[in-house]
């Protein structure tokens, strides 16, 4: 066992070091919530930027233009380009993370040709078509239909939590193409470009009050059988080709975010008076954030574990439902710490004075999907249990 | 950067659990309550496999180990139940004669423990305490003690001091007595892991095995989180104590305080959730003596008192993050 980084480590750390620290203070305001034209182009310029740079498509293979990183690499990126506080992935993140992927382990080099220089340059868009209102975390049990009529599809029917579909240029859609079949094996894969007509999109006000997500609802949507991706009704097993990453590295902007989240705890007791003493001086709260801080820290060395079993044995583990458990609930009980230390503070989601506690409200509503959004802590668990545990299903 | 084990670790960490397999089954493990925990041929052969002298050089009869190595042995242990006073042995081997061949057992206490209890008083030929001036070596002979009748874990005897702790003699200074503590915490952190991963085993043995309402009672969910979290749990503690072994070998990948701490506290977690949720499994099996839990649960609440708690190290933590924001 070994926690030092090489030397062309640190050198990779250095220069992404550098090239943050000049392009950062660079860039324009952050745009607002819903202002998903300026969203787009906010995070799409910060693609091109990667991409000029040499940084985009991290993860990406090499002879498909990417960075051909090693985990270590790419837990190196994710950590400065979090730390720093550059923009998130954003609008990118199905292009980069999931179709994209997906398109280069089961499409056709043309496929793979009109799209993957694109997404990596941020000059197309991706969102996601899988869940549906009544295909939660049973996915495979999903209705959206596809029905083949000569060289098209015809799709008929709505998809939920679909984020950036208001400028998503396409969608990587799950579309029920045999329904006699079994659940699992009537599913195909398929491009869809979102200027189809017969599409409508419904935006979803969330608890926060923006719409991070939309309905989508399609009727008689027209999609050329070529768009498919693999063999039609294997769409299943081409799904989750990207959720392996998903449950990989994954998780490790949020644990950084989540290690900051702490440190700014700290901050805020310190500024929180509760009669003559600081919040801070309360040992109890203090020694709460101690408990938190550790299960920070062996998280934090859970992530490097799971990463060097991956680099040996190439594919990630399981390791990454604990990660998920762990870590949405962590963040969790830190916002709670804070809307208890802020009190009536926390009826404010604006900053008081200088109480850094805006952040922490928001933040205490966000967080609430995190045991939710990309298999609630329960699937993770039954997860856990049967595929590593070996318990018999119920 | 390599977080898994090396093949010679996997070697170590394979012949410490067939010892134990083989030397320390749970009835033996039992038996033992009748000598204190601690059978003098017993210990032997633990110092023949080397346990006490990992990380002695080889001049001295060591085999020149790390510390992460010793945490995975020591994981070992700790998933066995092996009872005894493992790590202060472990950590005085190099200061006291005959300490590493298993001649001599050896607990300790900090010096200002409100408790006054003293570990295994019967079998141990040297106590070692621990204050902010050093490392001292008290001769358990000038010791005034009482016995405790009725004891927490059967294979944790204690005595309580009815009289002054001696001062007893310098085996260490200052900067030893910190160093031993945090070392001593991280290898509890290890036998802590181990008894996390025996609970869920155990759990999860008896869930598959166990039938209720026609099937399995591993198969409904409600039982089937509590497993679940038990796992996350010893994972947690595995990752923590593991990285608390790396950074004690090589200090420049991290704060040894900090990753210490960050291993006792998920550690003591882990080794007592763990153990709670295995007697929950269990039903009213859990609560007999027949079944191991209990052994478990009472030998993860010594551990959680030993070389400081969950809290303390909170604490610690705490401290250490304000000062690096």
């Amino acid at each position: 066992m070994d926690l030092r980084y090489s030397e062309s480590d640190e050198r990779f750390r250095k220069e992404l070091r550098g090239w943050l620290g000049d392009v950062l203070p660079t860039l324009d305001d952050k745009p607002g919530p819903d202002d998903w034209p300026a969203r787009r182009a906010y995070d799409t310029d910060w693609q091109r930027r990667l991409f000029e740079a040499g940084y985009a498509g991290i993860s990406w293979p090499t002879e498909y233009g990417g960075r051909g990183a090693s985990l270590v690499e790419q837990l190196i990126y994710l950590e400065e380009t979090t730390r720093a506080g550059a923009p998130y992935v954003g609008v990118n993140f199905v292009g980069t993370l999931h179709a994209g992927p997906t398109i280069m382990a089961e499409a056709s080099p043309a496929q793979r040709d009109q799209h993957l220089p694109r997404i990596l340059r941020g000059d197309e868009v991706w969102c996601q078509g899988f869940s549906e209102a009544d295909a939660g975390s049973d996915l495979a049990s999903l209705s959206c239909r596809g029905v083949r009529d000569g060289d098209e599809y015809v799709i008929t029917g709505e998809k939920i939590w679909t984020s950036f579909a208001q400028v998503a240029d396409w969608c990587e859609l799950l579309i029920r193409t045999d329904p006699e079949a079994p659940k699992h094996k009537g599913i195909t894969w398929v491009m869809f470009p979102m200027d189809t007509p017969g599409i409508e999109i419904r935006p979803i006000e969330t608890i926060v009050g923006s719409s991070e997500f939309s309905e989508v609802f399609f009727d008689e949507a027209r999609v050329p059988v070529a768009n498919r991706v693999g063999i039609e009704n294997d769409g299943w097993r081409v799904a989750m080709v990207t959720f392996g990453f998903e449950r990989g590295l994954g998780f490790v902007s949020d644990l950084v975010e989540t290690d900051r989240m702490l440190s700014e705890l700290v901050v805020l007791a310190r500024k929180v008076t509760r009669r003559s003493a600081t919040a801070w001086d309360d040992v109890a709260l203090r020694r709460e954030i101690g408990h938190l801080q550790a299960e920070m820290d062996a998280l934090w060395a859970m992530t490097k574990r799971n990463l060097s079993q991956a680099a040996r044995t190439g594919v990630p583990g399981p390791g990454g439902s604990v990660v998920k458990v762990a870590y949405s609930e962590l963040y969790q009980r830190i916002t709670d710490v804070a809307m208890r230390l802020l009190a009536r503070g926390g009826l404010s989601r604006d900053d008081l004075g200088d109480w850094p506690s805006g952040r922490f409200v928001e933040e205490r509503l966000r967080s609430t999907s995190f045991t939710i959004a990309a298999g609630t802590s329960q699937i993770q668990r039954n997860i856990v249990a049967e595929r590593i545990l070996g318990l018999p299903r119920e | 950067m390599d977080f898994e084990l090396s093949d010679d670790q996997v070697a170590l960490q394979d012949g410490v659990r067939s010892f134990c397999a083989g030397r320390f089954a749970i009835p033996v493990v039992r038996g033992l309550a009748d000598v204190g925990g601690v059978d003098p041929a017993r210990w032997h052969e633990l110092a023949d496999l080397g346990l006490f002298s990992l990380r002695l050089a080889e001049a001295d009869g060591g085999a020149e180990l790390g510390w992460a190595d010793t945490v995975l042995a020591f994981e070992e242990l700790g998933r066995a139940l092996v009872p005894g006073p493992l790590v202060w042995t472990h950590l005085l081997a190099d200061r006291v004669a005959g300490a590493a061949q298993g001649d001599v057992v050896i607990s300790g206490l900090q010096r200002h423990d409100p408790s006054g209890l003293v570990e295994h008083p019967d079998v141990i030929g040297l106590l070692a305490v621990l204050d902010d001036d050093g490392v001292w070596g008290v001769d358990p002979a000038t010791l005034d003690t009482q016995a405790v009748g009725s004891l927490l874990d059967p294979l944790t005897p204690v005595a309580r001091l009815t009289g002054p702790l001696p001062q007893g003699e310098r085996l260490g200074d200052a900067a030893d007595a910190a160093a031993l503590w945090m070392q001593g915490a991280a290898l509890t952190a290890a036998l802590e892991l181990g008894v996390a991963e025996a609970a869920t085993d155990l759990a999860v043995a008896y869930a598959k095995d166990r039938r209720q309402f026609g099937r399995p009672v591993g198969a409904f969910q409600a039982l089937k989180h509590l497993m679940a979290d038990m796992f996350v749990r010893a994972e947690l503690a595995r990752s923590a104590a593991y990285a608390a072994g790396v950074t004690l070998d090589d200090p420049e990948v991290g704060s040894i305080e900090r990753a210490v701490a960050s291993a006792k506290v998920t550690a003591g977690e882990a080794a007592l959730g763990n153990a709670k949720t295995c007697i929950q499994v269990h039903g009213g099996m859990g609560y007999t003596w027949e079944i191991d839990a209990h052994l478990m649960l009472k030998r993860a609440y010594v551990l959680e008192a030993s070389f400081g708690t969950r809290d303390d190290w909170a604490d610690a933590l705490a401290d250490l993050v304000a000062a690096s924001i």
